[in-house]
């Protein structure tokens, strides 16, 4: 097996058994960026001389940590020091970071070496990455087909080969859906189990940090590194940190997983509830208790997100002004001149669009009916799963109602493309976790099974997730590239 | 709610964006658009319900208020667009 088809998990253990060095993984993955990379379009940059300088460095010191000389790849929107962090943005375009988000410390202090930053849509707004700035990226199961979005290059590096694992961010499912419909495992931690610090805000009280990975092993893995309250993030839970690896030694039998029926309904593509169904079946075969629970607001989900995410984005990007960092437009008059022109210029299509909602669900004689009604609406959101997770240990749903679409299938209506976000918005909304993994194909494109946990519930949705992946081969497909 | 009452050209000034007069067309029929998806949260009856800010709400939380190292101002000053001695060039805002 070529080194650049490794896991994480044996990445970390064959340098510690020395049967290859950093270097060579480094060195085996640029390669591989460089055969596929073109037509994948996964990253916005290689840092090849910075991971091999690295790598050597790592190979030449005695191991520290559990990712010693493993190499990782970040989103574009996780500062790490001297690296850009564009955000797939113009308004970021020369941005280079001057310190490091405390994910990306924490990777940092456990050995990890970084690839290169991965494409997503603009400042994390979308489902496709065709929001990118730069480029699109190309699904490697279906190079005219979108990785999903907003963390598409994550989810496609990962698939491709091009790296063992890299970082995302979910604000509205901006891992899991990548990860489901580029056959990944993508994890959505529990709000506050990572620290936001030095992740580029796009909605703050639903943006977490999590790993994109090949199998559920790797998730537990890095989670176990990520997780942590950090005096610079004050919404960090104060919660100690299991060994996640730990959850990955139970089976299933006696558990109780949760069908919410709302989740059940047309519009769904058939192909993905059968395979779902057939998950679910699985599950049960092995012991685990199927019950059907509703959520009665599943309905307003996507309504309460958007008025929500956008209301918090436009207050989070006030700060592209064109003054201290970013792009400035030429020849202002006055500073509200500099102001305008710059966001218009540097901010693209979506951006925009979410920054004129956001600031309208805001102003006055609107925030009542608005704002405030989708703060409501998100407590009973979050009731919902509250008296779900009293019937059910973890919940079972898919992860995308459809495989992937092609590309510029659904540019022209917003509309539809938020619509699709149906199945991962309510998570972040209630704050829990969740993850997705691949429960096979159709159209012979990757479909998600995602299992949601309740707060701090990681153990449990990554027992279901490894319980299922055990039993099953999906995740071993490889796209043919 | 009134969904068509959105005055694109007003927020975008609130918002301090600059826009195009296509781009503001284009958003007034697609935020028109997805407004009228918004108007379903008008049917929920949230008499008596609590608004939720955050999903975990963590109230004061300090730190020891001591003295610690900071971003050197070379730094902080790295990514300026312009800037003059050790300050961010700005233009005339006061006459």
């Amino acid at each position: 097996m070529s080194l650049h088809a490794l896991t994480v998990a044996e990445a970390a253990d064959g340098l510690r058994q020395k049967k290859f060095s950093s270097l060579e993984l480094v060195q085996s993955l640029v390669d591989r960026m460089q055969k596929v990379d073109p037509r994948v379009k996964a990253f916005l940059s290689i840092d090849a001389e910075g991971a091999l300088a690295e790598a050597k460095k790592k190979d030449a010191s005695p191991p520290q940590g559990p990712l010693h000389g493993v190499p990782i790849a970040l989103k574009d929107n996780l500062n790490a020091t001297g690296q850009p962090c564009t955000c797939a943005s113009q308004i970021l375009k020369n941005f280079v970071s001057v310190y490091d988000a405390t994910a990306v410390r924490k990777l940092r202090e456990a050995g990890a070496v970084f690839l290169g930053r991965t494409n997503m849509d603009e400042f994390a707004m979308g489902s496709s990455t065709e929001n990118s700035s730069f480029h699109p990226t190309h699904n490697p199961w279906d190079l005219e087909r979108i990785p999903g979005g907003s963390s598409g290059g994550s989810a496609a590096a990962v698939a491709a080969d091009e790296c063992f694992a890299a970082l995302g961010s979910d604000t509205g499912g901006s891992i899991r859906q990548p990860a489901s419909v580029s056959g990944c495992v993508g994890l959505k931690p529990t709000y506050g189990r990572v620290s936001r610090f030095g992740l580029v805000a796009f909605a703050s009280s639903l943006d977490q940090i999590g790993p994109i990975t090949k199998n559920v092993r790797d998730a537990a893995l890095l989670l176990n590194v990520l997780c942590g309250q950090d005096p610079m993030d004050t919404t960090s839970l104060p919660s100690p940190v299991p060994d996640f690896t730990q959850a990955l030694k139970q089976d299933v039998r006696g558990m109780r997983l949760g069908l919410p029926k709302e989740y059940f309904v047309e519009g769904m593509d058939p192909e993905v509830e059968k395979l779902v169904r057939a998950a679910v079946a699985e599950l049960e075969k092995q012991g685990a208790k199927i019950v059907e629970i509703s959520l009665p607001h599943t309905e307003q989900a996507v309504a309460t997100y958007y008025v929500i995410a956008t209301a918090e984005a436009s207050a989070n990007l006030a700060r592209f002004d064109g003054v201290r960092y970013g792009f400035r437009a030429e020849n202002p008059h006055d500073l509200i001149d500099l102001y305008g022109k710059s966001r218009a210029q540097g901010f693209g299509t979506e951006v925009k669009r979410r920054i004129i909602l956001g600031t309208y669900v805001l102003s006055s004689g609107y925030y009542d009916a608005y704002y405030l009604r989708a703060q409501k609406a998100r407590t009973l959101i979050r009731r919902d799963f509250e008296n779900a997770f009293k019937e059910c240990d973890a919940i079972m749903t898919p992860t995308s109602p459809t495989v992937a679409f092609k590309i510029g299938e659904k540019t022209s209506s917003p509309l539809q493309m938020y619509l699709a976000d149906i199945f991962t918005i309510a998570a972040n909304l209630a704050g829990i976790c969740g993850i997705s993994l691949p429960c096979g194909f159709a159209q012979k494109m990757p479909v998600g099974l995602q299992i949601l946990g309740p707060s701090l519930g990681e153990e449990s949705i990554l027992r279901v997730a490894n319980a299922y992946e055990q039993a099953t081969a999906w995740h071993k497909e490889r796209p043919n590239l | 709610m009134n969904p068509q009452g959105i005055d694109v050209t007003y927020v975008a000034q609130l918002a301090r964006l600059q826009l195009s007069p296509e781009e503001i067309e284009r958003y007034q029929a697609q935020l028109s658009q997805i407004l009228s998806h918004v108007e379903n949260l008008g049917a929920l009856n949230v008499e008596g319900i609590e608004p939720t800010a955050h999903a975990f709400p963590q109230t004061n939380v300090f730190r020891k208020d001591e003295v610690r190292p900071s971003l050197p101002v070379s730094e902080a000053l790295k990514n300026a667009p312009q800037r003059v001695n050790d300050l961010f060039k700005v233009p005339k805002v006061v006459e």
